[in-house]
């Protein structure tokens, strides 16, 4: 357990991280372990974030220690494609019983190694640590240290119990095990100097693919893939690659930095998503790979690849613009993700109303702004019923988020499309952007709208539970309009900070008392911001505003 | 009489099984107003709010005492403390049903007390019902967890009736296993109510998991029974109780309320309906409606005509001991061969069943016995698809989770209806298969007359 929580350490004080870099050292060192709100959390745990990170590394075996919960519950649930080996996809558990929480689980543990090894053969088997068998206290690093032994085969241990943290935290235990066990312990069999490694892309629907003939036109092979569509092999010699590129998703950030500490490889944090991103990262990427020793020329060849794809996807787009005139959008997503469409999103025509920047940080907010325009609609939070209202009021015509807020947008009877992990279609690189904007017209003008509109033969106009959601709503906000008392109670109990349950109110007091003029001062003065560091760009926006409201008074 | 063998395995490979904390979370989904609460780490419930989400196509209410590593050590007071207040505050439930995970079982929380505990402390809360059931991962399954909630259920909040003369004979509690779908439940309350009977399903997943569209954004459940009308169930005539994991659920309510209870192993099939019909026409007096007659005669009538596609047909099926008894039953009475039978849990149908040998298992297990007793026909939830896929035989997706085709929550199964719907849909999938993979060649015949030229070499 201690070298457990020696490698959280050492992931909270990932320099590459920028939510950790602005903390001061004591803060660092407590981490992102956000206290989760009991009876208002949701999140997958840190076991689910190492699974996701690691197994779409497609001929290892995955085998989670632990009782039947963890992976009978969900195996089997992602959308990561194969060209190869369809091993991960097979769900491997100790699923282990009473009798192993008393006895402890490791002879169980071990066994399950052998009967993988002996029935599948794999080249790696890799090893997930759960609560329970931590708690009991199963050494997992001494038993894959004993099987790697017997076998002759590499065991991993991805130490990641559940309860240690969040999800992100998850991948990022998953990226230290691959540090640790896996990176450089095999040679490639021949190296080029067009090795690219990429990191944090999980290949899902198979979106990699439509990126990866663009760079095997440039001859640029994809040396690993950390981890979408990738092998053990790969990952294993990865560390003679001459560049990486970072898939914007911060997930592994810290497998990143230290290949780049150890072994000199340079990286940079790059988007397929968006035909301008895309056409940067491929830039980034010859730019980097020339600087490493590859020929100049490569950098022509890009330019006309670039020039010739932009065509072609910007021509496929227009098309939509007569069809989209006028249509609104409503954005609802991890915020890094969303500027990355916003910019094809407008070219085809349509108005974006609004863009979630719940997880973005200062410098996304920037890009948004830089694209919609100084007074963009960023949402940084909102509750299904604002946005339920939203597109009731039609002030969008179509939500584009991630499948847990689909039900809002599909019992108001509005087009609804999944952008995050379990879509179906693939939305990378200059075709998947085309599919994305084909996708939206698909929903838009889905006959199926105006039939599931219509009243059924018993129902008097206006009298459905639709409409009284909708006066409920109205009501409320006409009775806060009223009453300016209650009105400023409501404003001032918006949460700014999750993590310590900080209100909008307390922290402009603190500011006002005590004249803060920092993050840090206020920090200090009501814990704001001590958690996970995500609201400090609202505190941000606090200050400033205040700011400025204490100036145009003094100007009085 | 089947023989039930343990798989000896140590690494259970692609899990047939789903844990019993997330059995209990849905069992308490099926209650009006209702939150269920998982006391554990967060990623418990995350798994299952994906599972049923992905099944049911409905947003789903569960939440999750949020377990910390330093929580987990020191106990869990707290936690379940502010999970309670936070969701009574912010969601206003009716009941909040509470399992317990492995996590929470290792260290031994003491939930009840913590529960006498809040309640103490916390006026707002004191008479808010909270139900708790100790659903330890590490033990059993998701069916098991069902049954155990839906037993805690009625011993905590069915009354016992003020005087048994006041029973009121028109009212039937169902007691229905997690095998049975949201459509199933429709299904029996109309065939029920057309008895002139008046049924309270507990719990009652067809008002709050059947697609229908809310009222309201309430964050707990929308529909399904309420609190109040569990409390009088005890002034039913009759409980009609579906599938032995339902058994001791019955009983509770029998000594509970006095209300004698009448279990079906089997709603899937034509015995089974007319052992139902013949029981609902006793308790209520009246003859089965002619549309039941009608029905009758139309499931005969798809029996005849599906057995000459299912007859035969060698049959791999995976699936919780009571789904395992309703389909397995069924297919073996249209002439199927239950010859591969793996199950996740013990119970007392297993015996029953029409096989010689009954796993407990996993689909690896499922997949190796179907190749090596070469079945042409699979049924299992969706995670079997790889396997099917694997063997290239037809495969029918029954139980939860179905992830990878709409509908699931409607299939039905109960009733002379739901028989032959079941069986038409098998039909066709095997004549379609048919179609694609097994028209004749010069080739078959060949091979045909090699392996029977194998077989008499023998
Ligand atoms: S929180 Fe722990 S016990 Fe629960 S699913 Fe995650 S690893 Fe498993």
């Amino acid at each position: 357990m201690s070298s457990l929580s020696a490698t959280i350490q050492d992931v909270f004080n990932e320099p590459g991280c920028g939510k950790n870099a602005n903390k001061s050292e004591a803060e660092r060192k407590k981490g992102c372990t956000k206290q989760l709100q009991p009876g208002g959390a949701a999140g997958g745990c840190a076991f689910d974030g190492a699974k996701i990170a690691l197994q779409p590394l497609t001929d290892v075996a995955h085998l989670v220690h632990g009782p039947i919960a963890c992976e009978g519950n969900s195996w089997d649930n992602r959308g990561a494609k194969s060209s190869g080996s369809n091993l991960w996809r097979t769900g491997f558990t100790t699923d282990i019983n009473e009798t192993d929480v008393v006895f402890g689980g490791e002879k169980r543990l071990f066994k399950s190694i052998r009967e993988i090894i002996e029935k599948y053969d794999p080249p790696a088997v890799f090893v997930y640590q759960t609560c329970v068998p931590a708690m009991i206290g199963d050494d997992i690093d001494a038993v894959c240290k004993a099987a790697r032994e017997k076998f002759n085969k590499p065991v991993i241990p991805i130490n990641s119990p559940g309860f240690v943290g969040p999800k992100n935290l998850g991948n990022k235990l998953a990226g230290e095990a691959l540090l640790q066990h896996v990176i450089g312990t095999e040679e490639p069999e021949y190296t080029t100097p067009y090795d690219l490694n990429i990191i944090g892309e999980y290949n899902l629907s198979g979106e990699l693919w439509q990126v990866k003939p663009l760079l095997d036109e440039l001859g640029i092979r994809i040396m690993a893939c950390i981890s979408g569509d990738g092998k053990y092999r790969e990952v294993a010699s990865s560390h003679r690659a001459k560049a990486a590129m970072m898939v914007c998703s911060k997930a592994m950030i810290n497998v990143a930095r230290k290949m780049e500490e150890r072994y000199g490889i340079p990286f940079f944090e790059g988007s397929f998503y968006g035909i301008e991103d895309s056409s940067d990262s491929l830039r980034e990427i010859a730019r980097m790979l020339i600087e490493r020793g590859a020929p100049e020329e490569l950098m022509d060849r890009t330019e006309a690849l670039i020039a010739r794809e932009e065509a072609k996807a910007w021509a496929a787009i227009a098309k939509y613009k007569p069809r989209f005139k006028g249509k609104k959008v409503l954005l609802i997503t991890g915020g890094v993700k969303s500027w990355s469409v916003v910019a094809a999103l407008q070219e085809a025509g349509l108005e974006l109303v609004g863009t979630s920047v719940k997880k973005s940080t200062k410098e996304d907010k920037e890009r948004i702004k830089e694209l919609m325009g100084q007074d963009a609609h960023m949402i940084e939070d909102m509750t299904p019923r604002e946005m339920y209202k939203m597109l009731k009021d039609a002030r969008a015509d179509i939500m584009l988020s991630g499948g847990r807020s689909q039900f809002i947008a599909l019992k108001a009877s509005m087009p609804w499309l999944d952008i995050n992990q379990e879509r179906h279609h693939a939305y990378m690189g200059y075709v998947g952007m085309v599919k994305l904007v084909e996708e939206i017209d698909k929903a838009l003008y889905n006959p199926v709208w105006a039939q599931i509109r219509k009243p059924a033969p018993w129902e008097k106009s206006g009298d459905n539970w639709q409409t009284r959601a909708m006066a409920q709503a109205e009501a409320e906000a006409a009775a806060l309009a009223a009453d300016p008392v209650k009105a400023e109670q409501v404003r001032r109990a918006k949460k700014i900070c999750n993590c310590k349950s900080v209100e909008l109110g307390v922290i402009e007091d603190a500011i006002t008392a005590n004249n803060l003029t920092t993050v840090e001062g206020v920090r200090e003065a009501t814990n704001a911001s001590g958690g996970c560091g995500a609201c400090a760009v609202r505190i941000e926006e606090v200050l400033a505003e205040l700011a400025s409201a204490s100036h145009a008074i003094a100007a009085e | 009489m089947a023989t039930v063998t343990v798989s000896k395995k140590a690494c259970s490979v692609n899990p047939l099984k789903m844990s019993q904390p997330i059995g209990g979370a849905l069992a308490f989904m099926g209650l009006r107003g209702a939150m269920p609460l998982l006391h554990g780490s967060q990623g418990c419930t995350s798994f299952g709010l994906v599972l049923f989400t992905r099944h049911f196509k409905e947003a789903i209410p569960m939440q999750t005492t949020a377990m910390s590593e330093v929580a987990t050590v020191l106990g869990g007071y707290e936690n379940v403390e502010q999970a309670v207040l936070n969701i009574y505050n912010r969601a206003k439930p009716e009941i909040i049903g509470i399992c317990s995970t492995g996590v929470t079982e290792t260290k031994g929380d003491d939930v009840e007390g913590y529960i006498k505990l809040i309640r103490e402390k916390h006026a707002a809360v004191a008479n808010l019902p909270i139900v708790y059931v100790s659903t330890p991962d590490f033990k059993d399954a998701f069916q098991d967890g069902w049954e155990k909630t839906v037993t805690r259920i009625v011993e905590t909040m069915v009354d016992a009736p003020k005087s048994p003369a006041r029973r009121d004979p028109t009212k039937v509690n169902v007691l229905p296993g997690c095998h049975l779908t949201p459509g199933d439940l429709d299904e029996l309350r109309t065939i029920i109510e057309d008895f002139g009977l008046e049924p309270t399903f507990l719990p009652d997943l067809a008002g709050s998991l059947d697609g229908h569209i809310p009222e309201d954004f309430t964050p707990t459940t929308i529909g399904g029974v309420g609190v109040e009308e569990i409390s009088i169930m005890g002034q039913a005539g009759w409980t009609i109780a579906i599938g032995a994991q339902m058994r001791r659920a019955a009983e509770a309510m029998q000594q509970k309320t006095g209300a004698p209870f009448m279990l079906f192993e089997r709603l899937c099939g034509l015995e089974a309906n007319d052992a139902l019909m013949a029981f609902l026409t006793e308790i209520s007096g009246r003859p089965a409606p002619m549309k039941y007659r009608r029905q009758r005669g139309q499931l005969v009538d798809a029996m005849l005509d599906g057995h000459f596609h299912i007859g035969g047909r060698k049959l791999a099926v995976g699936a919780e001991p009571d789904l395992l008894n309703e389909v397995g039953g069924l297919l073996a009475e249209m002439g199927a061969q239950l010859l591969v039978a793996v199950t996740t849990t013990q119970s007392p149908v297993l015996e029953r069943l029409p096989t010689e040998e009954v796993l407990i298992g996993d689909l690896e297990d499922l997949e190796n016995l179907a190749k090596a007793k070469d079945c042409d026909l699979m049924v299992t939830h969706s995670h079997g698809r790889q396997a099917a896929s694997r063997l290239k035989i037809p495969f029918f997706r029954m139980g939860i989770p179905m992830f990878d085709r709409l509908g699931g929550g409607h299939q039905l199964m109960v009733g002379y209806r739901g028989a032959r719907d079941l069986i038409f849909n098998i039909s066709n999938l095997l004549m379609a298969d048919h179609e694609e993979n097994h028209e004749p060649t010069p080739e078959t015949w060949l091979e045909g007359f090699s392996s029977c030229h194998a077989t008499a070499a023998h």
